[in-house]
């Protein structure tokens, strides 16, 4: 017996050093950002447009943009995608064409997100002829995010006991009714976190934008869904790989590289939150 | 009339149920329409294994085999990191840990999965690139080892969170016996629940493997984009997804260049579609293995 602890120890030794080595990298991402960003960040930065060629001034218009393009994203996702899973969860029969549905909601999950932009170029910029906007981004974004959206709701949907569907139809309400008033009111925190989760994940991706609603600079705010739009993730890849400046535009960039890690997990963060409570309930 | 309300709803659900069905074909027939049209002026093959990129000279040359061996370069570098990593840390949250770490532990990885990958590739172009240059004394720190490294960093999340969920179907029945003929817990965790939970295992690296080589920001913002035949770890490459995003701003609409460009992204796609379907495919097999199939 004694023999056999030196390899458990080594081990597990070696799994603790894995787990060390990626709390590291994420300790340091974290630490680089937040030391090298405070700096930048002041009111000023937080409410004001870039001034003097990128050198001076903020990001205002970016977090703007930010916001616009991610709730045209869950504004066109969400309906979809709460009613793909209710179908899938409540009203489907186990057939070939459910499972169809299925396979093509995993393989979308899968695509990579450049391709989104692609599609989005393709069909919304040139052929609908909405041109780099608003709405081809939202669009674009709505649609990478839509598998998300789909699967924590069907998980939301999963949970809820059997137990409660057969009694609300047992005391006579109809299918729907049952949705409706007992199932969609017992999963909502679990599809509120893959909503919250989903916008995060919506306000950072950056690839689909490229060409289908981003721009380095843009005077003012943006007026219509028809025009083109600062955002936050473009914001910090132009600033790095485009200008004049680059050293002062890289200082800019830690401030906004710093925003935009500060959203990201105030919205997961909230996510787990509200994660926790529905557990608890579930629990007792 | 309330009969033919709930047959109402049913069919909106339905119809709706199909959008991303709609959407994955409406992607593939996109990608086919506006990529398919390059093989009309360059050959396939040529396409595949031509060893010169240069698309806007005149004559252009499209060979894009310097950015399919800079995507597997990079994607091979980046399961270097991220499988040990992913594993070895799911590993230790669902075998090792107690409650108490595991409860710090679980959202803290998932934080590490929320970060955007533009603040990975932030961070590789701002700390790690000078970083490495300085330390193993390199021409440019904007290479594919950079690269690597990062991109396989930010898939730690996605392997060590599908491993963990592998791990979580291993029945506890299988420990307890393990212990009963008198395992320690390393020769059960090696013996019994590795090999138990190791095809659920593999989707899991699938996938992070299907993540890294569809990951663009990242790779756009630390490989150094050279496009020619990567030599060495440590040289500027330009896997296919940067090429994609670089070039796509610039390309004039309908030219070779377009097309061109689309053809990538299709050659992409229909990898990443054959990554998933593996998955998919081995998990089914791994939870009819456990039992647990529905």
């Amino acid at each position: 017996m004694r023999r056999s602890n030196l390899p458990q120890n080594l081990g597990f030794l070696l799994l603790w050093i894995c787990m060390i080595t990626t709390l590291f990298f994420l300790l340091a991402l974290l630490f680089f950002i937040v030391s090298k960003g405070i700096r930048i960040i002041s009111w000023e930065f937080l409410t004001q447009g870039p001034r003097q060629f990128m050198t001076q001034g903020g990001i205002a218009p970016a977090i703007v943009g930010t916001i616009y393009l991610t709730m045209g994203a869950i504004i066109f996702a969400l309906p979809l995608g709460l009613a793909c899973a209710i179908y899938l969860c409540e009203y489907s029969p186990k057939s070939f064409i459910v499972n169809l549905i299925r396979i093509g909601i995993n393989n979308l999950a899968g695509v990579p997100s450049v391709v989104f932009g692609l599609f989005g170029l393709a069909v919304f910029v040139k052929f609908f002829g909405f041109g780099v906007s608003i709405l081809s981004g939202a669009l674009t974004l709505g649609i990478l995010v839509l598998p998300g959206i789909i699967s924590s709701t069907q998980e939301a949907l999963l949970a809820v006991p059997q137990s409660l569907r057969e009694a609300s139809l047992a005391v006579g309400a109809t299918h729907w009714q049952t949705i409706k008033k007992i199932v969609l009111p017992s999963a909502l925190p679990g599809i509120l976190t893959g909503v919250i989760l989903s916008i995060g994940r919506v306000a950072g991706e950056t690839a689909p934008i490229l060409f289908t609603a981003a721009t380095f600079y843009k005077k003012g705010y943006p007026d219509s869904v028809f025009s083109e739009v600062m955002a936050l993730p473009y914001h910090i890849y132009a600033l790095m790989t485009e200008g004049t400046h680059p050293i002062r535009q890289t200082e800019i960039a830690y401030g906004s590289a710093l925003v935009l890690v500060f959203l990201v997990l105030v919205i997961s963060i909230l996510a787990i939150i509200v994660r926790q409570r529905q557990r608890i309930i579930y629990v007792h | 009339m309330s009969r033919k309300k709930e047959r109402l709803y049913h069919w909106i659900f339905a119809i709706l149920a199909f959008a991303s069905l709609f959407f994955l074909v409406g992607i593939s027939i996109i990608l086919f329409k506006e990529g398919l049209p390059i093989f009309q002026k360059v050959d396939f093959f040529d396409f595949i294994f031509g060893k010169s990129w240069y698309p806007t000279y005149d004559p252009a040359e499209f060979g894009i085999l310097p950015l399919i061996l800079a995507s597997v370069w990079v994607t091979f570098g980046a399961l270097l990191v991220c499988v040990p990593l992913g594993i070895g840390s799911a590993l230790y949250i669902h075998e090792i840990a107690g409650s108490k770490q595991r409860a710090v532990l679980k959202p803290l990885i998932e934080i590490l999965a929320g970060i955007p990958s533009i603040i990975y590739g932030f961070f590789a172009m701002a700390i790690m690139s000078p970083f490495l240059q300085k330390l193993l004394n390199l021409p440019t720190g904007l290479c594919a080892f950079t690269a690597s490294l990062v991109l396989g960093i930010m898939a730690v999340p996605t392997v060590c969170s599908l491993a963990e969920d592998a791990l979580g179907f291993v029945p506890n029945s299988f420990r307890e016996a393990s212990f009963a003929v008198g395992a320690n817990r390393w020769q059960t965790l090696t013996q019994v629940v590795i090999p138990a939970a190791g095809s659920g295992i593999s989707t899991a690296v699938i996938l992070g493997m299907s993540r890294a080589i569809g990951e663009t920001m990242t790779v756009l913002m630390a490989a150094g984009g050279a496009a020619v035949i990567p030599k060495s770890f440590f040289e500027p490459v330009r896997p296919m997804t940067a090429t994609i995003a670089a070039e796509m701003g610039e390309a004039v609409m309908g030219s070779s260049h377009y097309h061109a460009l689309f053809a990538i992204g299709l050659i992409l796609f229909i990898i990443t579609f054959i990554f998933n379907i593996a998955a998919e495919l081995i998990s089914r097999r791994f939870r009819i293995k456990l039992g647990l199939a529905r």
